[in-house]
Order: C-alpha cells, then sequence, then structure tokens
C-alpha cells in the first residue's frame, strides 16, 4: 500500500474518510486527554498546583468537554465507524455522495483546527462545553471560536447524516432486508435520525450567544427583555439527544463485538430494533429538563420530566438484557476487542443505574452541579463510549489494515484503563455526594477531599498510560503486524467477506445475500 | 427479579397477569403521592417535614434498589461468561430461536417490571419533591442578590450581610434568589439543597435549620473565573441570641435603609415576593 498524501485529502472512497475521522478525532481525543490530565493535577493539590490563573484552569476544562464530545465521541463514532462499516455491512460499493462525504470530513478538521486554536489566540473560549449566557456574552473570552467551532462540526454531521439515511435506503445488497440489517447499522441511523432534528436548535443556541455578544442583539439580556433560561433550554434540547446520539453507535459497535465473539444470534433482535433503539429515539426529546432540575424551571415540567426521564430505563434496560442474552448458551472468547465491550457492560451498568438517581427531580436538588453528576456521566456515556470505540477500533484493526494487534499489549492497555476509570470516577461520584461541587479550580472551601482528590489524579494517570499503550498498539500494528487474513474472527457480518483491506469499491462484484441471512446466523452453516 | 432465560411458557397470561399487578402497584404510589401532596397543600399536615432527612431517607432507598438491580445483572452476566466460554476451537454458539411469544413476553415483561420501579421511585421523588417546595408557613424570609463573587443577603428589616447568613436554629428559612450579572447556585451541601439564580427572574429555596451550628455554601453553577471562590456560610443561632443580633444590627441602620412597615424581627407573614 503505497501511501500519497494527495490521494487521501482528496479522497472520496468511504473507507479512507473514515480513516481520516479516526486520525483526527484521535488527535482531538489526545489534546482533550491532555487537558484533563493537566486539571487532575491542578487538582492534586488545594490552591493553587501548576499554574495560579483560573483562567488557564477554564480553558483546560472547556478544551477537555468541548474537543472529547464535539471532536471526538461523535466524529469518531458517526464519523469513522459509520463511514468505514455501514457500506461495508450493508454490501455497498460506497456511500451514497461520495464527495459530499469527503466535504464532511473537510469539514470536521476545520472544526478540529478552529477547537485547536484555543490554544493560540489570545482570549481562549471560558465557557465550558455549555457555553451558558450571561457569562458567556459577558466574558472576555472569544465566544465566537466556541460558537464558529459548534456551527461547523454541527454541519458536517448534518451532511452525513443525509448522506448516511440516503445510503442505506437505496444502497443495501439485492436481497438485504432492513430487519436484517446490522444492529449497529440501525443503532447510527438513529443516531443521524436525532443529528438531523435537534443539530439545528443547537446551532440557533449558540449563533444567538454570538449575536448577542458581537452584535449588540437581546436574546439573553434580561436589561433589554431577553431571558437567560431560553438558552439553556436550546442548549438541552440538543444536547440531551446528542448523548444518544453517542450512545446508540456505540452499543451498536458493543453489539457487533459481543455477537461475534459469542458466536451467537443477538437475543430478540426486533426488540432491539423497535423497543430500544425506536424508543430511545422517540424519548430522547422529551427528558431535557432533568439537566435544568436546579435551574428555576417551572415545578410542573421538572416533575413531568422526571417521570419521561425514568422512562429510559425501559429501552435501555431492553438493549441491556438482550445483550447479557446474546451471551447465552454462546461460546464466547476473550480477545481485546471482547474485554473492552464487556468493560463497556460494565460500566455502562453503574453508569446507567446511578443515574436513577439523578433522574428524581428532589435528589438532584443536592446532587445537581456536584461531582456526582461529572462521575455518572463519565461512566455513563464518556468512558463507555470511549471503551466502545477503542474495542471497536481493535475489533476491525484487521480489516481496515490487513494486519494484526499485538494481543497482549491490548490486554494490557485495556486492565491499565479500566482499573483507572473506575479509581477515578468512582471517588469522583462519592466526594459529589458529600457536596464537592463540579468545575472548581480550587477547592480550599473542601479540604476534607484532598486526598480523595489525589486519588484520582493516580487513577488518571493509570488510565492515561493505558490509552497510550493501546494507541501505540495500533501504530505498531498498523505498520509491522502480522498479516490478520479476510476474517480472523470469524464473524458472520458481510464487511468480513471481502479481502482485508479492502480496495476501492470493497468487492469485485456486489454481494448478494440469501432470504434466511442475518450477520448473526452461527448455527447454521 | 429475571428469572433469564427460562422461556416464559405460559406468556400471554403470566404477561397479563403480570401487567395487572405491576401497574396497580405502580398506580398506588402515583396516587399516595398525590394524596400527600393535596394534604400538604391544603395545611392539613401540621408537623414540618424537613426536605433534608427526606433526602437521605430516599437516597438510601434508591441505592438499595439500583444495587439489587446491578448485582444481578453483574451476576447472570458473570455466570454466562463463566458458563459458556468456548471450550474448544471452531465452537458456535446454540442460542434457541426465540418463539413469537417469547418475543413479545422478553420485551413486554421486562418493560413493566421496569416501568413498576419507575413509577414506584417517581411517586417517592415527587413526594420529596413536594416537601421541597412547599415552604411552611411560620417562616423567615430573606432575599439573596448573588454577584460575581459573593452572596449579599437582606433581611426583612432592612438588615444586610455579605457571605455570612445568620438564622434562628428551629424556623425554616426561605430565600428568595436573584443575580446582578451571570448564573449562580446557591448550594448548602448540610441541608441537601440547591436552586440557581440569574438575572431577571426570582427563585427560591429553603431549608430547616434545627440545631445551632455551621453550614457551608458553595457556588454550584459556573459563574466567572473566580467560581471556585465563591464561598459562603450559613450560622445557624440559637433564637434568643439571634434576635438580639439582628436588633443590634438593625439599630445601626441608618433611616434610609430600613423599610417603612416591618416589624423587627425578621418574619414575613405576607405573600411570597415576587419579581421585579
Amino acid at each position: 500500500m503505497s501511501f500519497n498524501i494527495k490521494e487521501w485529502i482528496f479522497t472520496t472512497d468511504h473507507k479512507r474518510v473514515g480513516v481520516l475521522y479516526l486520525i483526527g478525532s484521535i488527535a482531538a481525543f489526545g489534546v482533550a486527554g491532555i487537558a484533563a490530565m493537566l486539571m487532575r493535577i491542578e487538582l492534586s493539590t488545594i490552591g493553587p498546583t501548576i499554574t495560579s490563573n483560573p483562567t488557564q484552569y477554564n480553558v483546560w476544562l472547556y478544551t477537555h468537554g468541548a474537543v472529547m464530545i464535539l471532536g471526538f465521541q461523535i466524529p469518531a463514532l458517526t464519523g469513522f465507524f459509520a463511514n468505514y462499516c455501514i457500506p461495508l455491512m450493508i454490501g455497498a460499493k460506497d456511500v451514497a455522495f461520495p464527495r459530499v462525504n469527503a466535504l464532511s470530513v473537510w469539514l470536521f478538521y476545520v472544526g478540529v483546527i478552529l477547537a485547536l486554536l484555543t490554544f493560540v489566540v489570545p482570549d481562549p473560549p471560558d465557557v465550558m462545553w455549555t457555553g451558558y449566557p450571561p457569562y458567556s456574552t459577558i466574558t472576555t473570552g472569544n465566544t465566537a471560536l466556541y460558537s464558529f467551532t459548534v456551527l461547523v462540526l454541527g454541519f458536517a454531521s448534518i451532511i452525513g447524516g443525509v448522506n448516511f439515511l440516503t445510503t442505506v435506503a437505496y444502497m443495501r445488497a439485492p436481497g438485504l432486508k432492513w430487519s436484517n440489517l446490522n444492529i449497529f447499522v440501525w443503532c447510527t441511523l438513529g443516531a443521524f435520525v436525532l443529528q438531523l432534528i435537534f443539530v439545528p436548535v443547537l446551532g440557533t443556541a449558540v449563533t444567538l450567544i454570538s449575536f448577542d455578544k458581537y452584535l449588540g442583539t437581546h436574546f439573553f439580556d434580561t436589561a433589554s427583555g431577553g431571558d437567560v433560561l431560553t438558552y439553556q433550554n436550546l442548549f438541552w434540547f440538543y444536547s440531551h439527544p446528542a448523548v444518544y446520539v453517542i450512545f446508540l453507535p456505540f452499543i451498536g459497535v458493543v453489539y457487533e463485538i459481543v455477537a461475534t465473539f459469542a458466536k451467537n444470534r443477538v437475543f430478540n433482535h426486533k426488540v432491539v430494533l423497535w423497543g430500544g433503539i425506536g424508543g430511545i429515539v422517540i424519548l430522547s426529546g422529551e427528558v431535557w429538563v432533568h439537566h435544568l432540575y436546579v435551574s428555576g424551571m417551572a415545578d410542573w415540567i421538572r416533575i413531568g420530566q422526571m417521570v419521561t426521564t425514568l422512562l429510559i430505563s425501559i429501552p435501555v434496560g431492553l438493549l441491556v438484557i438482550s445483550l447479557a442474552g446474546t451471551l447465552y448458551k454462546g461460546a464466547i472468547t476473550f480477545e481485546t476487542p471482547m474485554l473492552y465491550a464487556l468493560g463497556v457492560l460494565f460500566l455502562f451498568l453503574i453508569g446507567g443505574l446511578t443515574g436513577i438517581p439523578l433522574a428524581l427531580t428532589s435528589l438532584t436538588l443536592h446532587l445537581s452541579d456536584t461531582y456526582y453528576v461529572v462521575g455518572h456521566f463519565h461512566y455513563v456515556m464518556a468512558v463507555a463510549g470511549t471503551f466502545s470505540i477503542f474495542g471497536g477500533v481493535y475489533y476491525w484493526f484487521p480489516k481496515i489494515t490487513g494486519r494484526m494487534y499485538s494481543e497482549r499489549w491490548g490486554k494490557i492497555g485495556f486492565w491499565l484503563t479500566f482499573v483507572g476509570v473506575n479509581i477515578v470516577f468512582w471517588i469522583m461520584m462519592t466526594v459529589g455526594v458529600k457536596g464537592m461541587p463540579r468545575r472548581y479550580y480550587d477547592y480550599s472551601q473542601f479540604p476534607q477531599f484532598q486526598t480523595s482528590h489525589q486519588l484520582m489524579t493516580l487513577g488518571a494517570a493509570i488510565l492515561g498510560v493505558g490509552f497510550l499503550i493501546a494507541v501505540l498498539n495500533w501504530i505498531i500494528g498498523a505498520r509491522s503486524g502480522k498479516p490478520a487474513g479476510d476474517n480472523p474472527w470469524n464473524s458472520k457480518s458481510l464487511e468480513w467477506t471481502t479481502v482485508s483491506p479492502p480496495p476501492h469499491g470493497n468487492w469485485p462484484s456486489p454481494p448478494s445475500v440469501e432470504p434466511d441471512w442475518t450477520p448473526y446466523s452461527y448455527e447454521r452453516r | 427479579m429475571h428469572s433469564e432465560h427460562k422461556r416464559p411458557s405460559p406468556v400471554g397470561r403470566a404477561a397479563r397477569k403480570a401487567l395487572t399487578a405491576l401497574l396497580a402497584a405502580g398506580g398506588c404510589g402515583v396516587a399516595a403521592a398525590y394524596q400527600a401532596s393535596a394534604a400538604a397543600a391544603s395545611g392539613a399536615a401540621s408537623r414540618i417535614n424537613d426536605p433534608a432527612a427526606g433526602w437521605d431517607h430516599l437516597w438510601h432507598e434508591v441505592i438499595v434498589d439500583i444495587t439489587i438491580i446491578g448485582v444481578l445483572f453483574a451476576l447472570v452476566m458473570a455466570w454466562f461468561l463463566y458458563q459458556y466460554r468456548a471450550r474448544k476451537p471452531g465452537e458456535v454458539g446454540r442460542q434457541p430461536k426465540l418463539s413469537p411469544a417469547a418475543v413479545i413476553g422478553w420485551a413486554v415483561i421486562p418493560t413493566f417490571v421496569f416501568m413498576a420501579d419507575d413509577f414506584y421511585l417517581a411517586a417517592n421523588g415527587w413526594k420529596l419533591w413536594n416537601d421541597y417546595r412547599d415552604v411552611p408557613a411560620d417562616r423567615m424570609e430573606v432575599k439573596l442578590e448573588a454577584g460575581m463573587y459573593s452572596w449579599d443577603y437582606t433581611y426583612d428589616n432592612g438588615v444586610k450581610t455579605q457571605n455570612v447568613l445568620r438564622v434562628p436554629a428551629g424556623k425554616p428559612v426561605v430565600l428568595r434568589m436573584t443575580s446582578r450579572d451571570t448564573l449562580h447556585s446557591h448550594f448548602i451541601p448540610d441541608f441537601r439543597v440547591k436552586e440557581d439564580s440569574m438575572p431577571g427572574r426570582v427563585t427560591y429555596l429553603w431549608f430547616y435549620p434545627k440545631e445551632p451550628g455551621e453550614h457551608i455554601v458553595s457556588c454550584a453553577e459556573y459563574c466567572g473565573v473566580m467560581h471556585s471562590y465563591m464561598a459562603g456560610k450559613v450560622i445557624v443561632m440559637p433564637p434568643a441570641e439571634f434576635k438580639t443580633w439582628l436588633d443590634q444590627e438593625h439599630a445601626k441602620l441608618t433611616p434610609a435603609d430600613k423599610p417603612a412597615d416591618k416589624s423587627a424581627d425578621g418574619v414575613a407573614d405576607k405573600a411570597p415576593a415576587k419579581a421585579g
């Protein structure tokens, strides 16, 4: 495989676009991860540790949140995995609009560069990833950079969504029914439907704060008849569904891995599609007020959305039962991707259940804006999603590169990360319940938490080493790993029926499938 | 709670039964909470329900609930991982294909189990929520204006304090809050309560200080560069001491600072303050 940089930049091949998304999002993960490490070092002692400037800390906080979500998780899941896997899983030569696809990855890089400018501009944004006014409209920090980053990445995601909905609707291999599509494909379609509905709302919100700050409008300026709560509603009307934009593809990746390494059919496949994925898509737009439980919303809606939030447990519960059922009577092996997938299940179980107290409005009056919330969402979304991305990259690594990574280093990296995240985020939840507020540069008001903070810093160092080992393992494996063969995991899914790495166009002649084929029918052949 | 993977044999009957029972259970819980809220609203409850005590109670209940669910799931999963590990290379899974009845059973029964638990928790959460929002009639009102980076309290008799809220033991305290700049959130961890303050609106929270003592106040909503230094405290004093202190402070006020027709004890017997 000769390397030609021009071929990569101007590529319209969905697999190369996918790999570009992967490289960009892993780079973003590195930057946002370094920001997290700097925060953890800062918090290892009471008072100033490595910077005496709270603004510096707030910029790390902003970078960590905004870049992890907008630059790493969403692009890795709906950019890399969707691009690389969906055409292969449905037996298509490419996506429906390959040039639009190239445009979306270019825009993604523009967004990442905008995010990185944070470290260069004189007044970097310090508005957290939420950008709440009035602070975002009166700060000397560069709120415009925040707005443009969100808008560019949001637009990239929208055109990606149009592309993939069209691709799956019109380009499936002959004989491939909707109901037999991989669960990952369904999950990603659900995520793109949510992006298409909700991203414009976020775009509106961040545009309006920039209008207020730079053009003198008064959308959120109460002195002139505006209202600060409007922004919070617009923001979370998108950003709660955004949690499912991340959750759906990551649980889809876990399904592919678990079914392959249990060599088993997916338990209750149809209920996963209609009850699990469908239920989440339908409920996702009715729960945003649980982010505003202490924001001064009307009492009735804080109670109404407590009930809708609790009901999310139903589709999520169906998915977890189905994943457990997929192990039943399986023939399970424990390669690195499977360890990550099981890690996701464990983290997600803790994260999901610790979300139940937060669904209750009255308990959230104490828990809101504390480390408990931060610990919970890192378990349920941030770390579970990241484990799923790492597991997925390991799983499709032989397909992407044609080579095998080191199984030994893969497992070492996994266990370090797994231990590290549990140290950090379990302790985080316990100090949160005791009252430690989030987004604190200095916790001199709470000296009793210093030991806990130091343990969290230690845990962060351990998990950082684990992630670093994983990334190095990929780089070394891609350059000099052993040839992997076309289907090292003996998977039944379509993407493993072509050669590794697949050529431009994916198959010499498009595959067709038998009527009774599913990606998970192991026992029949 | 889940007899995982035993096929529910007479699915239709079992599902109907479970459905009826669980809906009834959930319905009862919601009805109970509704009655409780109605009772509280009509003033029938003479006793003051301390939300902080209610919080601790509900928290422990929920922790037990989620621990049971979590341990059950984890044990089933761990057992499957051990029991169904591949014994020889090339082995494949042998999961039976579900019958249509089993498909429906495995969707409907978990749905109603989860829904019953959801409604049970929602009912309890709602009941406690009513305690948090229904301010007892016999209370002390204090106005709070939050700003970058201080808590400015004003008592009914015109006395002002900054970052220190002195209150008498044994009397519920309600804060009517607004902000002069960005968002802030008045968080008193010991009383398990917080609520955002923002420009242009008045929000409220109340708490019930029973014993003399000191309690930390933190800002819980990111408000600017010095957010983490926006600290304060609530000092709960014996009632007599508090009255002495308030009278002394009141005596120091210039006539211009004194509100026209207020009694000096700081207790409001009027309707809640309106925004403006």
